[in-house]
């Protein structure tokens, strides 16, 4: 895997390498992988594959970013990716690692926060115009993904994996993961 | 991981000398901070089964693991990340002396992870605030890992106020961290050829969030040097403290024992 620190994000891409439709169905395939450590999310609900490029020669490049600098899932993650393009006939596919513009929690899209909020790991609060680059000031609050009770209260920053956070329900004791806040 | 790298010249292999490219300044920079990460990532990974209770030994582990990925971004941008971090020597390590420190008590890794991240947080900040299109592969990182190293300083701060106005023994405990560190902090604010920093500003800073945080903790701020009258330099010239070869032993024997082992 490359890491690739300065690509230039498709975001910012220029029009004229708009994704040809055999580009949109290898992103589409790429998205469909289930994320290693939360596999009720596929790739595509987390927002991690950025773009797919096929070259005239078959090749295949697929630009994902990580959620966390160490997430240890992203290389099982290539490799997924690698091995369903795989049976769908691109044997010769190249998985980038891009950092720029960094990955955050907003690019969790609504299915993937419902699937969350389903396997009962609260989902991350929506950003806006909150201060970069810190934790995010607590005034929305938690809801518990058992009772749906607000009253919940933060046992520790850090938890089962790099993104959640752990937390409790006042109201029914239960302890459950918070998807932390990312922006 | 990779075994290329990219200049403005194209990609190349790296060579059979791990050092591969580390004379360019933006590498050296590279080295500097992904050495800084690589070392407090071992020193924090010590903690994992050892930690006071359940919920800090994952959080320590969860801080390691963020810098362990910085140090591979890092490292991969010099050159192989496996030998960069196994196969150097003592003299090669760019790290601050401060993240190679011991574990010591509780009170000292958290002092210690205080005083980092402060700096990292400001340091990325920083680094991070440039213009898109001036940005480097390692302003690329610092964007990205800021958010994460926020994480990281709230959490030093919080303990830091448990510890220093909590109970007697802790507070004594947290006062002597915050003294025996001390002398590690100039180093911080030493220049790293290659990275466009206001190393003044950052000083201020760091100084003032740092106070801040000692005062509300009922702590002391030391007023002594911020560096040893002994030193003969610093991590950053690869010197380092005699700790330092302990932690390289324990981090590299496997791999040297065992070379090119994978499972």
């Amino acid at each position: 895997m490359v890491t690739d620190t300065a690509a230039a994000s498709p975001r910012t891409a220029p029009e004229a390498d708009a994704p040809t439709a055999l580009e949109a169905e290898l992103l589409r395939l790429a998205g469909s992988v289930p994320d290693p450590e939360l596999p009720q999310l596929s790739l595509a609900d987390l927002g991690v594959v950025r773009a797919a490029r096929r070259h005239p020669d078959g090749r295949v490049e697929i630009a994902l970013t990580p959620t966390y600098t160490g997430c240890p899932a992203v290389e099982t993650m290539a490799e997924d990716i690698r091995r369903v393009l795989a049976e769908h006939g691109h044997r010769d596919t190249a998985v980038h690692t891009v950092l720029s513009p960094p990955w955050t929690t907003d690019d969790i899209t609504a299915e993937g926060r419902r699937k969350l909020a389903e396997a009962g790991i609260a989902p991350p609060r929506p950003g806006g115009p909150a201060p970069s680059g810190g934790p995010v000031p607590l005034t929305l609050a938690v809801r518990c993904p058992h009772c749906g009770s607000t009253e919940t209260e933060l046992l520790s920053r850090f938890s089962s994996t790099a993104c959640k956070a752990l937390r409790r329900c006042v109201a029914c004791r239960e302890p459950f993961d918070h998807f932390k806040e990312l922006l | 991981m990779s075994g290329t790298y990219e200049t403005p010249g194209g990609t190349h292999e790296t060579p059979g000398d791990p050092h591969g490219g580390r004379d360019r300044p933006g590498h050296r920079a590279a080295l500097a901070l992904g050495d800084d990460a690589l070392v407090l990532a071992q020193r924090l990974g010590e903690w994992a089964g050892h930690a006071p209770e359940l919920e800090e030994d994952v959080a320590l582990a969860n801080i390691a693991l963020d810098l362990l990925g910085q140090a591979r971004t890092l490292l991969s941008l010099v050159g192989d990340e496996d030998k960069l971090a196994y196969l150097r020597e003592e003299r090669e390590f760019r790290n601050v002396q401060l993240v190679e420190q011991p574990n010591g008590d509780f009170a000292q890794t958290i002092i210690r992870q205080l005083y980092f991240s402060v700096y990292q947080e400001l340091l990325y900040g920083q680094l991070a605030g440039c213009r898109p299109e001036d940005a480097t592969p390692v302003a690329a990182l610092a964007a990205k890992a800021v958010k994460e190293t926020a994480y990281h300083r709230d959490h030093a701060e919080q303990w830091t106020l448990r510890l220093g106005d909590g109970t007697e023994e802790s507070h004594r405990r947290a006062q002597h961290a915050v003294d025996a560190l001390w002398r590690y902090t100039g180093e911080l604010f030493q220049p790293v050829e290659g990275l466009d920093v206001d190393w003044d500003n950052l000083r201020a800073t760091w100084t003032t969030s740092v106070r801040s945080v000692l005062e509300q903790a009922t702590l002391r701020v030391p007023e002594g040097p911020q560096s040893a009258v002994w030193a003969a330099g610093g991590g950053r010239q690869g010197v380092h403290t005699e700790p330092f070869g302990r932690l390289l032993a324990e981090m590299q024997h496997l791999h040297r024992s065992h070379p090119e082992a994978s499972w």
